[in-house]
């Protein structure tokens, strides 16, 4: 153990101050007082250091110690961690139950998985091959859908001069040894453990070019999220952010999924605890819990664990894409960690820089999310993270820092609209705040991947919604009646896009999720109906004669009626559309 | 032998500071006495020089010499038993309606501890108010936190009330059912008003209250609703029942926290609040809820009076992103004389959906809310735009809507403060003025479902 020793000085909430700490390093891991909680030095002055403690301090004494751990705050990364519940700081929460029941109590020291959990492992390299850093050695089936591979820590690589054989190995078990260069060996186990804060090395930095498939059509044609990409949901409270990042959760075409529920609701953690293993995944059979990570700490669990949360989460993510996997990170709420920031940045009396904040909530920002990326791995692999990040502005107003400068960071935001949710129009994504910076990155693989006409198909439908929104606003002052035709068309259109194309009904079975070639087919129906409807209108025939109620109430429909695999409704109801239209014409031709 | 010190260095708002501690625990109690007379502090702050204690009672009448502190070495803790029931405490859990003390050898920390996510129990269960506007279009759920939003002189004491006299469970029954109520900075009237009505209800064998009134010291405001938490904590997963939470109002205990933050000199966020009111809201409201394995259930009515009626206030902000929804109280409809006066668009149950419709409550319960609050939604479009062209130049199906809108509000929100409806009642009555608008306005039906409830 380190010969590292301070005493308390002073208490006040998280934040613990120590007399002695010459030696402790910043950003060292320390265990404070009798209970031995745990917390991280952040700062260092003369032989004064700071500490955040990560679990209640109330009890805590002043002179007791503080112990220094000698290493930065780490978690371990090995197989167990997909469908388990982590808190802040990367226990497990089902072993913290097994230790105190129901409650979480303090002093219970750091935990990580169960060091007699039994896999059974299989060798890719033998004894005398050269193991490089980050490469795989062995791999483990973990869940049906996630094959671990066990790689060697960032840094260590060398001659493989042990290693067992294929076979049932515990958690704890050494399964090898490689000597490198200056002559050190290294044990290889299953798992090793990584400083939070510090990036995972990877080889290089890939161009991103890939879609994050979501199945939500809102998002999939107009707002696209890319494969290693960055986006930003923000919207005041009741505007469905969770409901849109439970849906990312369950649909999204990640391998692997890592949810933040950070400084959020408990019932809603057991909401996901509930549901999430009875959801299955479309594109396996398999329950999603099997390809799940999720890290819970929820409003009244202590605020340092939150701040520390986050980066807990990201680097189980950059852990996976190291395998090679395309991991997604949904962060619900970045804000909740942004005041934890506040919080402990006010107890340690710092300049506040706008509302409270401190100055280095921007950089902080910046630095989580640009640990998003598609990159080539260093085991030679394709793999990529993607943050989602929740933001949950006071009052819903935009213009406060954390949303402001998650803007300068997150390319695609996702701007969650009251009114939308008080109408009942979920996703409550505003169409026109929003914004998504990868259409341009994006337009080959949509050519590729779907078809040539879906992006046309979207930007007329986005200057349809322009236009809308300016004759609302007159509308509201004189009524819809006196708009001319065309201008009463592009409304009806427009309401029609809106209930049978943005709007997605996250409870309904068909509608929950749609795979993108129906969706194509959706909006290629409506900008089929709009075309047709326009010749009739530019033809002379009224308004009155072209607005077919019925119609449109059977395209609004087509979401719920037509089944996402089988798409010959949508064929049928071009057809009608078509017939409608043209006997239309020829009836005023006469 | 715990320490006594003698005298202290400084008195300040509700905080004395002591200089020369040798042992002292974040979080202790302290016991003063002041010219003989026993107060109770807490340390809330630890610092090489001094620490900081906040005194309960408050800390008038305090000199340097005149006052002398003991350690106890204890968090504060309160005695709970079953006897609680029906007996009427203080902020900090003294016993005011003349019974003697509890006695009890359980002792409890009035901040608890947080329930472990793995160990809860996802709230399924309705609660039955007897409400329209709650039971179909934000139905409370056992263990759930609605707070009610209202303002200044709206009827948000009698709406609780309601709620409190008309509230059953649902697959409860036989099942033991209690209200812990915390008064929070209320004046004295409103306090006699809680307690007549639990009275006339019969319902007071049933009812822990503590009170802390308008006049009463600051601090023990940052008191009351933890230690009323802390007795719901022991009825429901000690004794396994079913407790209702209602603390009013909040918003007064916010501006004690705000006070005593100010009077430490720590750094304020927003409004003057401390950059901490959302993590200490939390660590009240997330106190509900309820644990896998145990009958008992906690669920959490606080009341907020929103400053100005603004809901963008940090105080119903905050309060919003913690708990599952809210009951958003208006002005306009109080003012039209429609009681209770639940503003239909902006209130909130996020528990609703997984516990109703079919097996629970009805099958038409989801989709008939959804299409009322939407098509409510399209009413005010349609008042913005009758606003300005008069009601006479509308369309057919817009005045089919102004009639919605007013029969919607006249006969499904205005029920009045005493009638008790049943959830069959009220979905049918939603059915009923749901038929006014023609079928293919109801976008968000199922056709089946139409053809079975509309117009019946």
């Amino acid at each position: 153990m380190s010969t590292n020793e301070g005493n308390i000085i002073y208490i006040n909430g998280p934040v613990v101050k120590g007399k002695g700490m010459e030696s402790f390093k910043l950003r060292e891991m320390v265990l404070v007082g009798n209970h031995q909680l745990i917390g991280e030095v952040i700062s260092v002055n003369d032989d004064i250091g700071i500490i955040q403690v990560y679990e209640e301090t109330e009890g805590l004494s002043i002179n007791e110690k503080i112990a220094g751990l000698g290493q930065p705050f780490s978690v371990t990364l090995g197989p167990g961690m997909i469908g388990n519940i982590f808190d802040g700081i990367g226990r497990p929460l089902s072993r913290i139950d097994e230790i105190n029941k129901d409650f979480i109590p303090e002093g219970i020291g750091l935990l990580s998985m169960d060091k007699n959990a039994e896999w059974k492992v299989s060798f890719t390299l033998s004894k005398g091959d050269y193991l490089k850093e980050g490469m795989s050695f062995a791999e483990i089936q973990e869940t049906q859908l996630v094959n671990h591979l066990l790689m060697s820590k960032p840094g260590i690589e060398g001659k493989i001069v042990e290693i067992k054989g294929n076979g049932i190995y515990r958690f704890g078990d050494v399964l090898g040894k490689v000597e490198d260069h200056q002559g050190n060996s290294h044990e290889l186990k299953m798992y090793h453990r990584w400083p939070v804060r510090v990036k995972r090395p990877t080889k290089k930095r890939l161009k991103i070019s890939k879609l994050l498939l979501t199945g939500q059509r809102i998002l999939d044609v107009f707002f696209p999220i890319a494969k290693g990409g960055t986006a930003a949901i923000p919207g005041g409270f009741g505007t469905g952010k969770t409901v849109t990042q439970h849906q990312l959760a369950k649909w999204s075409d990640a391998d692997i999924i890592v949810y933040i529920g950070c400084g959020e609701r408990g019932n809603e953690m057991a909401d996901v605890l509930n549901e999430f293993p009875k959801l299955v995944d479309p594109k396996s059979g398999r329950p999603i819990m099997d390809r799940t990570i999720l890290i819970a700490n929820t409003s009244n669990m202590p605020i340092a664990a939150r701040e520390a949360s986050i980066y807990t989460g990201i680097t189980m993510a950059e852990y996976y894409r190291d395998m090679g996997y395309h991991v997604a990170v949904m962060a619900d709420s970045t804000s909740r960690w942004a005041e934890a920031l506040r919080e402990i940045s006010g107890r340690l009396e710092e300049m506040p820089a706008e509302e409270g904040y401190p100055a280095y909530l921007s950089s902080r920002l910046a630095e989580f999310y640009e640990r998003a990326g598609y990159f080539e791995t260093l085991s030679n692999k394709e793999g990529s993270v993607t943050i989602i990040g929740a933001v949950s502005p006071p009052g819903g107003d935009f213009s406060e820092p954390v949303t402001e400068n998650t803007k300068r960071y997150a390319n695609v935001f996702l701007a969650l609209d009251s009114k939308l949710a008080h109408a009942k129009h979920f996703p409550s994504i505003n169409w026109l705040n929003s914004y998504s910076g990868y259409l341009e990155t994006l337009s080959i693989w949509y050519d590729e991947n779907v078809n040539e006409e879906i992006l046309s198909n979207r930007n007329k439908m986005m200057s349809l919604l322009q236009e809308e929104s300016k004759l609302l606003d007159i509308v509201q002052l004189v009524g819809e009646d006196v708009l001319p035709d065309s201008q009463r068309l592009t409304l009806n259109i427009a309401r029609v896009l809106k209930k049978g194309f943005l709007q997605q009904n996250a409870f309904h079975k068909e509608d929950a999720s749609v795979p993108l070639d129906k969706q194509s087919e959706m909006l290629n129906l409506i900008v089929h109906l709009y075309d047709k409807a326009k010749k009739c209108i530019d033809a002379g025939i009224p308004i009155s004669s072209v607005n077919n109620i019925q119609l449109y109430d059977e395209v609004i429909r087509m979401k719920y009626n037509i089944p996402n695999d089988n798409l010959e409704g949508i064929k049928l109801l071009e057809t009608k559309i078509d017939s409608y239209h043209d006997d239309l014409i020829k009836k005023y031709a006469r | 032998m715990k320490k006594e010190y003698l005298s202290i260095k400084k008195a300040d708002g509700p905080l004395i500071f002591l200089e020369g501690v040798k042992e002292a625990k974040y979080g202790e109690i302290l016991e003063i006495t002041v010219d003989g007379e026993k107060r109770i502090g807490k340390i809330v702050q630890i610092d090489e020089a001094f620490i900081a204690v906040q005194v309960f009672q408050g800390t008038s009448g305090i000199s340097t010499l005149n006052t002398s502190v003991r350690f106890t070495g204890k968090s504060f803790e309160l005695s709970l038993s079953k006897n609680i029931l029906g007996r009427i405490f203080n902020g900090i859990g003294q016993p005011v309606d003349g019974g003697g003390p509890i006695y009890s050898k359980e002792k409890f920390n009035i901040n608890g501890r947080p329930i472990n996510p793995v160990a809860r129990a996802y709230p399924k269960n309705y609660i039955n108010t007897g409400i329209s506007t709650i039971d179909v279009l934000m139905t409370l759920i056992r263990g759930q936190k609605l707070p009610i939003f209202s303002g200044n002189g709206l009827p948000h004491k009698e709406l609780a009330a309601q709620i409190v006299n008309q509230a059953k469970i649902t697959g409860a029954e036989g099942e033991r059912f209690a209200v812990c109520f915390a008064g929070i900075g209320i004046t004295r009237d409103e306090g006699a008003y809680f307690i007549d009505k639990f009275e006339k209800n019969n319902s007071m064998q049933n009812v822990v209250i503590f009170l802390n009134f308008a006049d009463d010291p600051v601090a023990e405001r940052n008191s009351a609703p933890r230690c009323a938490l802390t007795a719901a904590e022991y009825l429901a997963h000690n004794e396994g029942m079913h407790i209702l939470v209602v603390i009013s109002d909040m918003t007064n205990y916010c501006e004690g926290l705000r006070e005593i933050s100010s009077a430490r000199e720590e750094v304020p966020s927003r409004k003057g609040y401390p950059g901490y009111l959302y993590s200490d809201l939390a660590s009240l409201y997330e106190r509900a809820g309820m644990i896998k394995g145990q009958q008992g259930s906690i669920t959490l009515l606080p009341i907020l009076t929103m400053p100005n009626d603004d809901i963008t206030h940090p105080i119903p902000d905050l309060t919003g992103y913690i708990t599952e929804g809210q009951i958003v109280l208006s002005r306009e409809l109080f003012n039209s004389n429609i009681n209770p006066p639940i503003s239909i668009l902006p209130s909130l149950s996020r528990l609703m959906k997984d516990s109703i419709g079919e097996g629970y409550t009805r099958e038409d319960h989801a989709p008939l809310s959804n299409q009322l609050i939407s098509s409510y939604a399209k009413v005010q479009e349609t008042r913005a735009l009758t606003q300005i062209i008069g009601e006479e130049d509308l369309s057919e199906e817009d005045k089919k809507y102004m009639e919605f809108g007013r029969q919607f509000e006249n006969s499904f929100v205005n029920q009045g403060f005493t009638e008790n409806r049943e959830l069959d009642e009220s979905l049918d009555l939603g059915w009923r003025i749901l038929s006014i608008l023609p079928k293919e306005a109801l976008d968000r039906i199922d056709e089946k479902m139409i053809e079975k409830y509309y117009g019946k």
